[in-house]
């Protein structure tokens, strides 16, 4: 039996050999520090390592209950995803059925159009939008000034964009949005394209109209792609973090704290391990969840 | 690729009126919604070109309301203080270096691994996979604190090895590598061993040179990661030598509320944006096949 099983592993040998590449840094850079991360949580831990502490679950108790902050961060964590995920989705989807029966030259305007903010990057983008969300002097106002919405929405005043708790989230969430548009839409086209065109002449002669097709044809066809795609925003979208470190710093009144810069606060700069990486488990189990709800509805809609 | 596919239908019969009204009439909305779409292409680009103007402003004119669409008097003043007082060559050629050698790495790695998972049969093949895909789906934050620790341990602040070393394994580029591999025949291989290839003769002579498309799209996105993997490298690069592109021009501004240099910010940030755009318009194709192969079969 032993023997069988080292021959085995013998014959295979060169596997082994092959993955190692990967394997060994994936060991040391990516499984211990989870494995870490989940031990940390139950410490009290700081930059001095003889004074780490078992503390049991009070880091986790603390952060639930009495941590000032973490429960909003949580809210306005799931007030992202539950905002730019399926916006992206439906503009992606809009944009490519508009988009595909365009001759090849205009597709591929559009397609590096949308997929510019996904070069530039969110630094990049995140200083440009600060400029543009400023108060005194900045576009967003002006246009606003010119097209008559300051009159309208505000008494003519300037909107402090960044600056005000009821339009800091809001704001920061257009700016995600902006550049979770790309991947998705040259997804949605590759979708398009592997949807065979009899289906539609079908559909044709049976009478149908062009908006049946999409309902009947087109979305049920191109759902495994948008499975695949909500499952990558979401998890993208989880990790904000250069949005709310570049523009508003967390508040105004902590309305734009998001788990993972509390992560980066508490953790990096505050240097307390033990009660990050607790914050860490909860975001864990949070994009588990959230992955195997995903999972579930692709697995019913593959049977 | 016929261009009729979601349109209505165009030949009903003549004289049927009320047909042709509504078919009238869907194209107008069809031509209202690529409006919104045009609009929508307005709205992302705008930002780029707003960077781009405001990098040739100067201060007064930059915080000027109601602003200057078209600088009047378009000024290198804010180029001249990013390249010449600032280190921004040194975070470029820092940005290059880590981005570069990220690129390599993850391409060694993925494509090993990944014909591993495709062609080979050993115990644990199917559990040393999923582990990798696992960690796929999984944010880097989640274990950013103690993968903070251990840099801090091996004394790698500041250092190119330790922006890098999290990505020596890349698992998007292990999961396309294997699904590229398996589109490999297996024939192919057995022959080569039959005509007395070794094992790393095979990988060299042929499975380097059949993976080149998915080496390209692999080296192309773990650039990309690399480039804008702005989190880590905020937290490895202390030093303002050490820092990368997008750290370091994200610091520019950063110097406190009230006292921002708009310009030399904008200047900074259409210099980080250069490379990237560059690298797009040269590989577009490799971004695109990137993308769809993952999902594929995803």
């Amino acid at each position: 039996m032993l023997k069988r099983f080292a021959t085995k592993i013998w014959q295979g040998r060169w596997g082994y050999v092959f993955i190692a590449p990967a394997m060994i840094p994936f060991l040391i850079f990516i499984a211990y520090p989870l494995v870490q991360s989940l031990l940390l949580s139950f410490y009290k831990a700081g930059i001095n390592r003889a004074k780490w502490q078992y503390i049991g679950l009070k880091n986790y108790t603390n952060l639930l209950t009495r941590d000032p902050v973490f429960p909003t961060a949580i809210k306005n964590t799931f007030l992202f995803v539950l905002g730019v995920v399926p916006a992206a989705m439906v503009i992606c989807l809009f944009v490519a059925v508009l988009i595909y029966p365009l001759s090849q030259r205009k597709q591929t305007f559009f397609r590096a159009a949308f997929y510019m903010p996904v070069v530039s990057a969110g630094v990049v983008l995140a200083m440009v939008w600060v400029y543009i969300y400023s108060q005194e002097y900045g576009l967003l106002n002006y246009i606003f000034d010119s097209l008559g919405l300051l009159d309208l929405l505000n008494n003519g005043e300037k909107i402090g964009w960044l600056a005000q708790a009821n339009t800091a989230l809001f704001s920061l969430a257009v700016v995600v949005l902006s550049w979770s548009l790309g991947q998705p839409l040259i997804l949605f086209l590759a979708g398009l394209a592997a949807i065979p065109e009899t289906l539609y002449d079908a559909a044709k002669i049976d009478g149908a109209n062009s908006w049946q097709a999409f309902w009947k044809i087109t979305l049920p066809l191109l759902r495994p792609t948008m499975l695949f795609v909500l499952v990558v925003l979401t998890i993208a979208v989880f990790q904000v973090f250069v949005v709310v470190q570049l523009m508003t710093l967390g508040g105004p009144a902590n309305a734009t704290q998001t788990i993972v810069y509390r992560i980066w606060v508490t953790g990096i700069v505050g240097s307390k391990f033990g009660y990050a990486s607790a914050m860490a488990v909860i975001l864990l189990a949070i994009v588990s969840a959230a992955a195997a709800a995903q999972f579930k509805l692709l697995d019913r809609q593959l049977t | 690729m016929t261009q009729t596919s979601i349109r209505p239908s165009q030949d009903f019969l003549p004289g049927d009126e009320a047909l042709r009204r509504r078919y009238q009439l869907g194209r107008w909305l069809r031509y209202l919604a690529l409006a919104v779409v045009v609009l929508i292409a307005i709205i992302l680009l705008i930002p780029i070109l707003w960077m781009i103007l405001g990098s040739f402003k100067l201060q007064r004119v930059a915080m000027a309301y109601p602003p200057e669409l078209i600088p009047s008097n378009p000024v290198l003043d804010n180029w001249e203080r990013l390249l010449i007082n600032r280190p921004s060559l040194r975070w470029l050629l820092n940005s290059f270096i880590v981005a570069g050698g990220i690129a390599i790495f993850a391409v060694i790695s993925s494509t090993c691994a990944g014909y591993a998972f495709g062609k080979k049969s050993f115990p644990g093949r199917t559990l040393f996979f999923w582990l990798i895909l696992m960690t796929m789906m999984l944010p880097r934050q989640i274990y950013i604190v103690p993968l903070f620790v251990l840099m801090r341990n091996f004394g790698w602040f500041n250092s190119y090895q330790g922006m890098i070393a999290p990505y020596l394994v890349y698992p998007f580029g292990v999961f396309l590598m294997r699904q590229y591999m398996q589109s490999i025949p297996d024939e192919l291989l057995e022959a080569a061993k039959m005509d007395g290839a070794s094992e790393v003769q095979l990988f060299r002579h042929i499975i380097l040179p059949l993976s080149r498309p998915a080496i390209g799209a692999i080296a192309i996105f773990a650039f990309m990661a690399g480039w804008n993997d702005y989190l880590w490298q905020l937290v490895m690069a202390t030093d303002e030598l050490w820092l990368t592109l997008p750290v370091g021009v994200a610091k520019l501004t950063a110097s406190g509320v009230g006292s921002v240099d708009v310009g030399v910010g904008m200047a900074g940030a259409t210099f980080a944006f250069i490379p990237m755009l560059l690298i797009f318009l040269l590989f577009q194709s490799y971004f695109i096949k990137g993308i769809t192969v993952g999902a594929l079969k995803g």
